[in-house]
């Protein structure tokens, strides 16, 4: 056969790794054909809707249903009585805790579920949770953690007299656990004898990842089969179904998850939710399918919220600005119930890589998780498990620490930066970093934004504002971040007992295409696009060839889903691998074709050639013919593989952030002039989607940094429950970014790939408050607490008495 | 977030629209655009049973420009208002204030007539019409009545309209003051005015409104004479003098009373530059 | 309450059905008539999810009560494809330059891009993001969303030239 095409023309019409290849979503998506869950029509299909209860920490009293129930169309109410036969008014968390599903004589926080009400439409629905009668007695609030800890109310009754946890030992009847890591009296040395030590509270906000679709299901069981289906914005569809399953005693063939579409999920379709508990016990109870889908309020006020940490840190360092150590001690408010979704070993996520991009020989961290009568959470909002949180503190803790030197923070930084050399770098707190070159990606970064004349421009400006000349200040955010993603590997990271590997399988058919099935679930990041880019690569057929599907747990292998971006690091892993066993099959085929010895065939993009005469070759889709349709012999018929990988390690994608604002003195407002962006993550599959990936992130960096927050009054009643007080930016606010890249491949990962859909929301954080900060420092100020918004920034100018 | 049932009434004419007003009582609701009052419903926190619209009604429709006067249809949209050249061309602050307002989709549907007379501190309309001086006409059982913009709004949603009545007509007279603006401060697209300030001077005249800060529009004859005197100062402190802005999640009192005196001097400046 | 009779034109077609007047157009589409391009996001008309076109204007349609759109003509992202079923100007644009991820907002940007390309066929990129700030998106940070109706808009212009 003669093949007229290069190499290079072959490889690209493979549109595999390192192609900007468009997305084969978006026909769908494009003209209003994706199936998201409340797409989903069944026949006989009842609604489901919550009446939630309007007080933070009340006692409930009395439940009247029967209003409810003479409203046309009410099928039934469910109220904790009815699920307290069955062991469901309560349920299992992550991070294992238990929670109410419907309120079991109090309730802990606004908005909590109080009774479930079943109707044949949306409308008769949520009549009936207008006409339940609900009594309640209220009980003292308590929205600060530190007031928490002090208090006597005891929040969690059930818990009373437990002084053990999930995470060890419980100090008072309001604390959850205390999480330490690193050296505490090796770090209070450091600290006490160093020529420098800088200390500040560091608050993280509370505020909720908000997705544009909210979290809903379709329970669907079948009496005749014992079946039970459940449709839902599952991150995780094969975990929930174990949980489904261990929760409700049904058998777990009998349970199929289906994860449809996702309009979106950052984190808040991890965790399982009162609404999934009471629409499967709704289908059991009356046997038809019942739909339930929480409107926005309901999304903001109850399900996974993120962030709400205070972090007090010390940072110790020579005259030279070389740091010694860091001291952590933070106070986490998890609100009513311990619903983290974090690794079961680590309650506070990897809040240990709060290191940093810096080389410190010394650190500590402890964390103490606390009640309060706030809405259950704690998920990752894209970020890999309070990394957010950690990247936040280290990188305003340095901004600090140059404060205290008097010293330039990017300087600060390249001192203090791992070197290049040191990976694979143990870092205090107990990471192996696997790879990095931070001090290439700062110069690169400083270099492309000019950062020198951004200095001496804002040191006129300076000059002209203390002159009168201008109400507006300048302010460059610095941020050079390091994340862990890829959770996780088994021996030490796993969600309930389940262990954090990932899967892919993957069949070839007979022609030549194929079918690849992850254990991961896309909610935005393109897998069906970008996988089939990897396998393309590796078995040299085209990605256009290759189908990919996620989310049905009867056709999918086990996996463990979604976020922390771990299906880069782990399922595309996995997807490599069994792409690579199909390869390895594939050769022994080609060689019995081409009648020479398995070692004398070698690939060549998309075929199996002679070593010395590549004339002479078989191409992939002639080896999968040949695969189905010729007796080989020693060789099974077909050609398909899975892979389960188990990762031997965490991924460290970092990068180099500098944001440049325009800060309004009088009215605090602001405006980004620039917004520069490079990440490495090492092996890009895909620029045009990472690209994407970090247009998205910084623009959710950007919200939490400069206005979003969930935020409570004294009697714990939320605040920001619409689109209107809970910022979301749009196109008229959000800034432009200028993208950037280096690569640094994952040594240890089979493409190098590390993950890159969180950088941006862990590493524009920082930087946007760091803009903030740098923009007041020359006038003194050192912390002050996001969300930056107008009134905030208001008051740091007037604080710092530049209204005068 | 479903709002509760009610008969649906969509009247051709105004004698219809009030016939059915008092057939119902203080159970039925007129709707405009329904971007205020649809919320509501959907929060469940308007009650009512018989829904108006007024959408047939042509009477309540279109903008006439007369030599001195301009008389807006209570039905008129914000996008219709925006699209009017000769209406921008006559009296250009309300394009730059309707603008302002909500976001395109909004503007497509939600009415002046309908901003005006929610009595919604945080809408813009009201005090923009106060400090033009506009006249709304009110239709009800006994004929129709006309109440000056800066004596109609009570408290928060609470006006001068009594229950039978609908607003039916703005009349605003063209003003001979040249220079105007109107300047709000919002924290995104879509937000009600952290503060907002509309001004008109020139001549000799001055005219001075603010919009949420207080829980009706504020419109400050003080202001407005101190401003036609050219005394910034006098004028900033009468209007600040007259709000009284309430915390919310925009920010505290202190920071509201800051930024309405910015707002406002930053309005004024640009409205004796335009003057000019 | 009662049901009242309600009939649109939609995407071209004339459709009837059965509806209490308290239904929102977007659960009409949704849910009688199995439209469900357009979503319900926020459901107090910040989002744009659920974006269509009502007789002319781009309008919410969580916050329009389908006996308010009773005798109108509505456009859904549906009805912005091709007739032979290839991708509209605006959708392939959007495909082209990655103007979405998870898709959830695209249907009601689309749309709203629609209206606007129509009533100002060369905005610059400052109208844009003006003209398009109804409709919030989580995922991309509308850079790439400005880029497709950019794009949508130069195209637009040059096959109306190539038709002249």
């Amino acid at each position: 056969m003669k093949d007229e095409l290069t190499q290079d023309q072959r490889s690209a019409n493979l549109k595999g790794m390192g192609s900007s290849r468009k997305r084969v979503e978006d026909v769908r998506f494009t003209q209003g054909k994706g199936r998201y869950v409340d797409d989903i029509k069944l026949d006989g299909m009842l609604f489901g809707d919550f009446v939630r209860s309007p007080y933070a920490h009340a006692r409930v009293t009395s439940i009247n249903t029967e209003a409810a129930m003479a409203i046309p169309g009410v099928v039934a109410v469910l109220t904790a009585k009815d699920l307290e036969p069955l062991g469901l008014h309560w349920m299992p968390t992550l991070a294992g805790d238990k929670q109410m599903v419907l309120a079991d004589g109090k309730v802990l926080f606004q908005g909590q579920e109080v009774a479930y009400v079943i109707a044949n439409d949306r409308y008769a629905a949520a009549d009936g949770v207008e006409a339940v009668e609900v009594e309640y007695e209220e009980l003292p609030v308590i929205v600060n953690p530190f007031e928490a800890l002090k208090s006597n109310v005891v929040l969690r009754e059930d818990l009373e007299g437990q002084t053990e946890g999930a995470h060890g030992p419980r100090k008072h009847h309001n604390h959850i656990f205390t999480w330490e890591q690193g050296d505490k009296e090796g770090t209070e040395k450091v600290l006490e004898e160093a020529d420098v030590v800088a200390e500040e509270m560091v608050y993280y906000h509370r505020t909720h990842p908000c997705p544009l679709e909210t979290c809903g299901c379709v329970a669907s069981m079948d009496k005749v089969t014992g079946k039970l289906t459940l449709y839902g914005t599952f991150q995780a569809p094969h975990a929930i179904r174990t949980v489904v399953s261990l929760i409700s005693g049904i058998a777990e063939h009998n349970i199929r998850v289906v994860s449809p579409d996702i309009g979106g999920g950052f984190g808040n379709k991890v965790g399982a939710y009162a609404g999934y508990v009471c629409s499967v016990v709704a289908s059991i109870v009356t046997g038809k399918p019942v739909k339930w889908v929480e409107d926005r309020m309901e999304n903001l006020m109850t399900t996974a919220f993120a962030r709400d940490y205070w972090m007090q840190g010390k940072i110790a360092a020579t005259k030279e600005g070389k740091i010694t150590g860091l001291w952590c001690h933070t106070t986490a408010d998890h609100g009513g119930f311990d619903a983290c979704a974090d690794p079961t070993k680590f309650p506070a996520g990897f809040m240990n890589i709060c290191t940093g991009s810096y080389d410190i020989p010394t650190a500590y961290l402890a964390v103490d998780g606390v009640y309060t009568n706030k809405a259950p959470g704690g998920v990752s909002y894209r970020c890999s498990f309070r990394v957010t949180e950690a990247a936040y503190f280290i990188e305003r803790m340095i901004e600090v620490l140059a404060i205290e030197l008097n010293m330039d923070a990017a300087e600060l930084r390249r001192i203090n930066f791992i070197k290049s050399d040191q990976f694979p770098y143990q870092s205090a707190l107990g990471w192996e970093y696997d790879s990095g070159d931070y001090h290439r990606a700062w110069d690169q970064a400083l270099n492309a934004v000019g950062y020198k004349e951004l200095r001496e421009e804002q040191a006129q400006r300076i000059e002209d504002f203390k002159a009168g000349k201008t109400r507006k200040l300048i302010g460059i955010g610095l941020t050079h971040f390091t994340e862990i993603v890829g959770a996780g590997p088994v021996k030490n990271c796993d969600i309930l007992g389940l262990g954090m590997f990932d899967s892919c399988e993957i069949r070839i058919h007979p022609t030549g295409s194929a079918i690849a099935r992850l254990g991961t679930i896309s909610q935005g990041q393109g897998h069906a696009t970008t996988f089939a880019q990897i396998i393309a690569s590796e078995i040299g057929l085209p990605a256009d060839d290759i189908t990919l599907e996620e989310g049905d747990t009867d056709t999918a292998p086990y996996g463990l889903g979604t976020y922390g971006s771990r299906s880069t690091p782990v399922a595309g892993a996995a997807t490599a691998m069994a792409a690579r066993k199909i390869r390895a099959k594939a050769q022994m085929i080609a060689a019995y074709l081409l009648e020479v010895h398995d070692d004398d065939v070698e690939w060549d993009v998309d075929r199996f050639s002679v070593k010395g005469a590549p004339e002479r070759f078989k191409t992939m889709k002639e080896i999968a013919f040949a695969a189905y349709n010729q007796a080989i012999p020693g060789l099974e018929p077909g050609l398909e593989a899975v892979s389960y990988y188990d990762p031997p390690n965490m991924t460290y994608p970092f990068g180099a952030y500098i944001c440049v604002m325009e800060i309004d003195v009088d009215t605090g407002e602001h405006e980004i002039r620039s917004f520069y962006a490079l990440d490495d993550c090492g092996t890009r599959i895909n620029p045009m989607i990472i690209d994407g990936q970090v247009h998205g992130g910084c623009t959710e960096g950007y919200a939490i940094a400069m206005g979003q927050e969930i935020a409570y009054d004294e009697m714990g009643n939320c605040k920001s429950a619409t689109l209107m007080d809970f910022f979301l930016p749009t196109a008229w606010e959000t800034p432009t970014y200028t993208t950037d890249f280096a690569v640094t491949p994952s040594p240890h990962h089979p493409i190098g790939a590390k993950g890159v859909g969180e950088s941006p929301n862990v590493g524009s954080v920082p930087c946007f408050s760091n803009a903030v900060h740098d923009a007041f420092r020359p006038f003194g100020l050192v912390q002050s607490h996001m969300p930056h918004d107008h009134w905030r920034i208001w008051k740091i100018a007037k604080d710092l008495g530049l209204h005068s | 977030m479903i709002p509760a049932g009610f008969e649906y009434h969509r009247p051709a004419d105004i004698a219809s629209a009030l016939s059915l007003l008092q057939t119902h009582g203080d159970e039925a609701r007129v709707i405009a655009g329904g971007h205020s009052l649809i919320p509501m419903m959907k929060l469940r926190m308007a009650d009512l049973s018989h829904l108006i619209d007024l959408q047939d009604i042509d009477g309540l429709k279109g903008i006439t420009i007369a030599e001195d006067i301009v008389s807006i249809g209570a039905m008129t949209t914000q996008n219709e208002l925006i699209t009017n050249d000769e209406l921008s061309r006559r009296i250009p602050i309300l394009r730059e204030a309707a603008l302002l307002i909500a976001d395109p989709q909004v503007r497509y549907v939600g009415t002046v007539g309908g901003n005006v007379a929610n009595g919604d501190p945080g809408n813009d309309m009201p005090g923009l019409m106060q400090c033009l001086g506009a006249v709304y006409t009110l239709e009800g059982p006994d004929g129709s009545r006309a109440v000056a913009a800066r004596d109609f709004y009570e408290a928060a949603y609470f006006t001068a309209r009594e229950d039978e009545e609908i607003l039916t007509q703005i009349t605003i007279p063209v003003p001979s003051m040249s220079g105007y603006a109107y300047e709000k401060q919002k924290r995104k697209i879509g937000d009600y005015a952290t503060a907002a300030a509309a001004v008109m001077v020139g001549g000799g005249n001055a005219s001075v409104a603010m919009t949420n800060l207080s829980d009706t529009p504020i419109y400050s004859a003080e202001a407005s004479d101190a401003l036609a005197k050219g005394d910034v100062d006098g004028c900033v402190a009468a209007a600040l003098d007259a709000i009284d802005p309430q915390e919310d999640m925009r920010g505290p009192i202190a920071f509201k009373k800051h930024v309405a005196e910015v707002i406002l001097r930053r309005a004024i400046a640009k409205a004796q530059e335009r003057a000019a | 309450m009662s049901k009242m009779h309600v009939k649109l034109n939609v995407n071209g077609q004339e459709v009837e059905g059965l509806a209490e007047p308290r239904t929102l157009l977007i659960h009409f589409l949704r849910e009688n008539l199995n439209i469900t391009g357009p979503h319900i996001g926020c459901e107090t008309s910040h989002c744009g999810a659920c974006t269509v076109d009502l007789n002319g204007k781009s309008v919410k349609s969580c916050t329009v009560f389908v006996a308010q759109a009773n005798g109108s003509d509505v456009t859904t992202v549906e009805g912005l494809t091709n007739d032979d079923g290839s991708l509209g100007v605006i959708q392939e644009m959007f495909r082209e330059h990655h103007g979405l991820q998870c898709g959830f907002c695209t249907p009601g940007m689309i749309t709203r891009a629609h209206r606007l390309l129509q009533e100002n066929p060369n905005p610059t990129e400052e109208e844009v993001r003006f003209g398009m700030a109804g409709n919030l998106c989580r995922c991309t940070g509308y850079q790439n969303i400005v880029k497709a109706i950019l794009a949508s808009a130069d195209m637009m212009n040059a096959q109306k030239e190539a038709a002249e």
